[in-house]
């Protein structure tokens, strides 16, 4: 397992002359995820900006095969070609010893909402094949629409900022939690990662694609156009959303819950909100009902986890 | 008194004005280009007057969404593009077999499959009419510029309330984000839906075929059985007699039918004299009228049909068309749909010529059906 930045291998497999945004979440996430791959691996990628992205025409991005199927459905391709390889390894058509990765990927709108069902499917059934939801928390390639990610409070083109701003009314709870669903297909492996922590990223996805059966990684994923943010805050934002506790670093292995990136003393979430253009219209009473929301969340992980690992928010 | 306040907007957002206007009270959606700024100017102005709108997790659920909030009793519409119409179909099909009211946009865009989201198309024409399985039938509308946009979205309302049937409204991309002064009635007169009287009046069975049953909002009092099923009159399911299914089958088909003089709008220009004939639907008949006049300042005399409703159809404008014409030209942003109507309706009597076009965003342009007709005529 590499320790360090400079371990981790040089190899390229998403190249450049792709079109994401300058300083794009996403982008990151994925040329570390085909660098833990290697070359014997096929992407399934669902429609979304990373699809248009890194497919622009004339050229693409990606040295390994590569399909898009449609939005809802790239577990559902990659379920049919890891039983297709399946079978003709059984046949001996293939090498059974040839040791090939199918990786499918979405983002939140393909993996939350419209793609949940064909990602429940796929972890049900239990497929060798890694599932990687990059979540920037709308729907970006559209237009910047809301999403079962959405957090409390963020403005989207579908939760435009009126005269009465209905907090807490129209989404009571923090965003749908895919360690639950994960944990509720008893998958073998589910982790989350966070392009500010590039290392604990590409052990995870090593990790991840060393385990045979379903794997699921949620990777939070900045989006600098949808959340109003300054491209060179990429980091720093994802940094921020980690010292808040609205992101938590954590794998879930063997039944077992375990955090990767602790943390004794939390900052207010203020601290990540005013970072984003998203969150400017919020008031100081709609802060503390996120920071609770947050601090609820938190207190969530720490009783699953059994101790307290995300630590209270610094005064 | 109604007033007229005059707006500038795109055609998108012409489609939610006219909805607007029309009482729509429930827009459901999920977005996708290029209809997205239906949903965007919903989500902004429908709770301002009262109005509900929902963003669901994918088509699937938008249209069964738009289903159970139409029997909720809601003025419903919900507004996609191609691969999010293609989702819906099935319940489309369900809209049609319990006689459930609502309007659905389809904002056509290049196919098949994610095909050239951004870009224009008019291949869905087919799918608009056919997509669903077994015989049903459900109208079909195509305006041609934003003002139409509104004025037809206010009459699929209207169709759609008053006949118990969902309707569609067909643009293309170029209609969608193209942007032109509009006026707005301040008000339109939109049929009530019927309730049952008395227990004699049945929700799914009416004496006169051109006439649609009352319906009964849920949670009313009635006990009503909603089913996607073959259901008799009174909405009990028979999944296995012949007269039931049959009987049922052709009052749907005779109600939609039996209406076409209500349904059925076509705007014709120089028809009385034409050598040339055009039929055509959509943003490309705003090239055609251009072409049509640039063909008779050159002596030679052009003519078109444009089709307003492309579902229930009349042949009739299109026969009176070729029988003047030497040939008529169907040109459309598809490999030919239209162009099969055409043949139908006037067979072998005139040439016909489908000039098919589609992708990259490229209009039909005036000039080039100036120059077919011009050859075609060997003038």
């Amino acid at each position: 397992m590499p320790v360090s930045i400079r371990d981790i291998p040089r190899e390229e497999y998403l190249v450049s002359g792709h079109r994401l945004c300058p300083g794009c979440g996403a982008g990151i996430i994925m040329r570390h995820l085909v660098k833990a791959a290697g070359k014997n691996t096929i992407m399934v990628v669902a429609t979304g900006c990373l699809e248009v992205s890194t497919t622009y025409y004339p050229h693409t991005a990606w040295k390994i095969p590569w399909i898009h199927v449609a939005f809802e459905n790239a577990a559902s391709a990659a379920s049919g070609i890891e039983a297709a390889i399946k079978a003709l390894k059984r046949k001996g058509i293939i090498d059974p010893k040839k040791d090939i990765k199918v990786i499918a990927v979405g983002g939140d709108g393909g993996t939350f909402d419209i793609g949940f069902q064909a990602l429940s499917g796929m972890l049900e059934r239990g497929h060798d094949v890694l599932y990687l939801v990059y979540d920037n928390e709308a729907y970006m390639n559209t237009g910047i629409q809301r999403s079962g990610s959405t957090p409390l409070g963020a403005w989207t083109t579908t939760t435009p900022i009126g005269k009465k701003w209905r907090l807490g009314e129209w989404r009571p709870k923090y965003r749908k939690e895919m360690l639950f669903v994960a944990m509720a297909h008893n998958i073998p492996y589910y982790a989350t990662v966070n392009p500010a922590y590039i290392t604990d990223m590409y052990n995870k996805f090593k990790k991840a694609l060393s385990i045979k059966g379903p794997k699921l990684i949620h990777a939070f994923s900045p989006c600098i156009p949808g959340w109003r943010m300054r491209e060179d805050l990429t980091i720093q934002v994802g940094r921020m959303a980690v010292l808040t506790g609205v992101w938590v670093n954590l794998e879930y292995e063997n039944g077992v819950v375990r955090v990767t990136t602790p943390v004794p003393k939390r900052k207010p979430v203020k601290e990540y909100l005013k970072l984003q253009g998203r969150f400017r219209h919020l008031t100081d009473e709609d802060i503390a009902l996120i920071q609770k929301a947050v601090d609820e969340y938190v207190a969530r992980i720490n009783k699953i986890v059994g101790k307290e690992v995300i630590g209270p928010v610094e005064s | 008194m109604i007033n007229l306040r005059r707006a500038f907007l795109t055609g998108n957002e012409a489609i939610a004005e006219g909805a607007l206007v029309a009482g729509c009270n429930f827009y459901v959606g999920y977005p996708i280009t290029p209809s997205s700024e239906i949903m965007h100017y919903m989500a902004r102005e429908l709770p301002k007057r009262g109005g509900v709108f929902f963003q669901a997790e994918d088509e699937i659920a938008t249209i069964n969404i738009a289903i159970g909030a139409s029997w909720g009793g809601a003025r419903v519409m919900t507004a996609t593009s191609g691969p999010g119409f293609s989702l819906m179909q099935e319940g489309i099909g369900y809209a049609i077999m319990t006689e459930t009211p609502l309007v659905i946009v389809n904002v056509m865009r290049v196919g098949p499959a994610t095909g050239q989201a951004t870009k224009s198309a008019q291949g869905d024409l087919m799918q608009a009419r056919w997509g669903r399985h077994g015989d049903q039938v459900a109208p079909v509308l195509a305006p041609e510029s934003p003002q139409e946009c509104i004025e037809l979205v206010i009459k699929a309302f209207a169709i759609s309330e008053e006949l118990r049937v969902p309707v569609i409204v067909l643009i293309d991309e170029f209609i969608a984000h193209m942007r032109e002064v509009v006026e707005i009635p301040s008000e339109v007169r939109i049929p009530i839906r019927r309730r049952p009287k008395d227990p004699s009046e049945t929700p799914f069975g009416s004496p006169d075929p051109r006439v649609a049953p009352p319906m009964p909002p849920l949670g009313e009092g009635y006990y009503v059985l909603v089913t996607g099923s073959t259901h008799n009159e009174l909405g009990y399911r028979d999944t296995r007699s012949f007269e039931t299914h049959f009987k049922l089958a052709k009052r749907l088909w005779n109600k939609v039918w039996l209406n076409i003089d209500k349904l059925f709008e076509y705007e014709a220009w120089g028809i009385e004299d034409s050598e040339i004939g055009f039929v055509t639907f959509g943003s490309t008949s705003r090239s055609v009228r251009r072409a049509c006049k640039l063909l008779r300042s050159k002596g030679i005399k052009a003519g078109y049909v444009r089709l307003k409703t492309l579902w229930p159809l009349k042949l009739d404008p299109i026969v009176e068309l070729s029988e003047k014409s030497r040939a008529v030209i169907v040109p459309e942003l598809s490999l030919g749909q239209l162009v099969l109507d055409v043949e139908r309706g006037i067979g072998d009597s005139a040439k016909i010529i489908s000039y098919g076009k589609v992708g990259g965003g490229e209009p039909i342009y005036p000039s080039e059906l100036v120059k077919l007709a011009s050859k075609v005529l060997g003038k």
